[in-house]
């Protein structure tokens, strides 16, 4: 059996779950036909659970009620512990987004076991060898997870979601994990999406407008901003305008700010350094505009301009008009 | 009066190129010259500002090698009060080993009367990005852990972490003793001054040997990414290309 630690995002399924529950089936595929369980936290709506029997899900582990209305590293991992028991699992999994790797860490650090994190793809099943991102993805890394349960993340867009190819119902199993003290004090106390600026709307943005040094300062960015405007999309940044203080670090585009994911990801000013691609290499199509051809952007990019910025962008905002 | 201990590593600077040792079980940083990670640098920041802030201390402490030892420095330049340096090969140590020597250090500590109220440590490093030390930490110390914040203040005898989480801005508040994993994006880390920088060369750094062998990541190889072969295609230069940069728009989809 394989265990997926699911997560929800307004009553559906996380995308990043969806993409490890197809992760997971191919390794089960792999494996002879092993099944996959999945694991939900908090509030399990009907929706989730048609969601999850679609991505081939046919028991769904489930752990409600006040220690896990809000989320806790110890707590859910103590529901995924529960439900693996239960299952019988050999492999235990989980997307590679902050929540999901404290919780595989939870697990590795209680049963004692490696935890193989952001994985790309496995190479074999005997011995359990996957391939992950080091570096940022710079770099690739081969780990072999002998020991049993085997515990990894899956990296974001590894796979593309995909459902099941066979239908059917899935079973809700109610779940009652005994807490540790310390399990049920690590938790969020309060959460208020006021304060976020615009990180997920970055994340999940079809169209994105980057913009670099190559933008001069804190003024350099009104350009910037129209053009994103203009597209429907959100502004991203790389990290050195945010460590020089010209846009806020949620705008920040890369290895430690936002993952993006765009259909079109404009990159202006933008030498596309290894941080800054980890953050983008997933855009389906990437148009630079920079002054040196032989950036990394532009010579990684679909489409190129050869040109500053400050040029281009009033010109295409005035086509646009 | 809170005493922090912060946990940092000495990591290969990945704004460059990245080259492979022969060997192809780490990236070699004789290339790209070393660095500490954001989130590390956020911790550390973190760390300063509750040391000043409730008149306690700020300990650093890295697991490296002999010249692991300029991050140590760097540190307390910015205004770390105290220094351990475990000396060991870190490529060998796994997420489990570094956990264990951390620990040690606390637990040999406390029996010294030095206790640590927060131990902080970056979210993950930037190399290897395993996202573990702190929560194995957490076990070995028995202290809750919180992760993914990127502020962190301290009030009486609890903490307080903020970070952007699934559900918006999300606060923990965890008694103390605690272990907390930092992210980047909350504080912006000071520079160090001169003075400071003298200051540092002055402190005395305790240097620990590791407590046990590493046992090791279960790491095969490392590889680099094959290049993706270039397909781009160059619209032109300048204004002159703005009309075929309109096209492309148009024809994604997103300029009508």
């Amino acid at each position: 059996m394989i265990v997926v630690l699911v997560e929800t995002e307004n009553d559906s399924v996380a995308e990043v779950s969806l993409e490890t529950l197809t992760f997971a089936r191919g390794l089960g595929d792999a494996g002879g036909g092993i099944p996959v369980d999945a694991v939900v936290c908090g509030a399990l709506p009907d929706s989730v659970v048609s969601e999850l029997a679609s991505a081939g899900v046919r028991t769904v582990y489930h752990a409600g009620g006040p220690d896990f209305e809000a989320y806790g590293g110890g707590a859910w991992a103590s529901a995924v512990q529960d439900a693996r028991e239960q299952a019988g699992a050999v492999v235990v999994t989980a997307a590679g987004t902050n929540r999901g790797n404290e919780v595989l860490a939870h697990l590795a650090a209680r049963w004692d076991v490696p935890m193989a994190a952001n994985v790309l793809s496995f190479a074999g099943l005997s011995p359990f060898t996957v391939t992950r991102q080091v570096m940022g993805g710079a770099a690739l890394e081969e780990m072999t997870l002998s020991k049993r349960p085997a515990v990894f993340s899956v990296a974001g867009h590894a796979v593309q979601a995909s459902p099941a190819g066979a239908q059917g119902d899935a079973s809700v199993v109610e779940l009652s994990p005994s807490l540790s003290e310390r399990d049920r004090v690590a938790r969020v106390a309060s959460a208020s999406g006021a304060d976020t600026g615009d990180a997920d709307g970055l994340k999940d943005a079809k169209v994105v407008v980057g913009a670099g040094r190559g933008a001069g300062g804190p003024g350099g960015f009104s350009g910037v901003d129209d053009l994103a405007s203009a597209l429907g999309g959100k502004v991203g940044v790389s990290r050195v305008v945010t460590s020089l203080g010209w846009r806020p670090h949620h705008e920040q585009v890369g290895q430690t700010g936002t993952r993006i994911s765009p259909d079109v990801y404009v990159a202006c000013g933008i030498s596309g350094a290894i941080q800054h691609w980890a953050g983008c290499a997933s855009s389906k199509v990437i148009i630079a505009v920079n002054t040196d051809p032989e950036a990394p952007m532009v010579t990684k990019a679909d489409y190129a301009v050869i040109g500053d910025m400050h040029e281009v962008i009033p010109a295409l905002m005035e086509s646009l008009r | 009066m809170t005493d922090v201990l912060v946990c940092l590593k000495r990591v290969p600077d990945s704004s460059s190129e990245v080259v492979l040792t022969p060997d192809a079980q780490a990236v070699d940083g004789r290339f790209s010259g070393w660095t500490v990670s954001p989130h590390e640098n956020c911790a550390v920041e973190l760390a300063i500002r509750i040391a000043q802030d409730t008149g306690g201390s700020a300990t650093v402490l890295t697991l490296g090698p002999e010249d692991a030892v300029d991050q140590l420095r760097g540190a307390l330049a910015l205004g770390c009060t105290g220094a351990v340096h475990i000396v060991a090969e870190s490529a060998a140590y796994g997420p489990a080993d570094v956990a264990r020597e951390i620990a040690a250090v606390v637990a040999s500590h406390e029996d010294e009367g030095r206790s640590y109220d927060l131990v902080l440590l970056g979210n993950d490093a930037s190399d290897s990005g395993d996202f573990q030390v702190g929560v194995r930490l957490s076990y070995l110390l028995e202290r809750p852990v919180v992760g993914g914040v990127n502020l962190v203040t301290v009030e009486g005898s609890e903490v307080t972490a903020v970070g952007e989480g699934a559900d918006g801005r999300e606060t923990y508040q965890v008694p103390l003793p605690a272990v907390v994993a930092v992210m980047e994006g909350g504080v912006d880390p000071r520079y160090p001054t001169v003075s400071g920088r003298m200051k540092a060369k002055k402190i005395e750094i305790e240097t620990r040997s590791p407590v046990a062998e590493p046992s090791g990541a279960v790491r095969q190889r490392l590889t680099l990414p094959p290049p993706a072969p270039s397909s781009v295609q160059v619209l032109g230069e300048g204004v002159e290309a703005v009309p075929a940069l309109r096209e492309v728009l148009v024809n994604l989809g997103v300029v009508k």
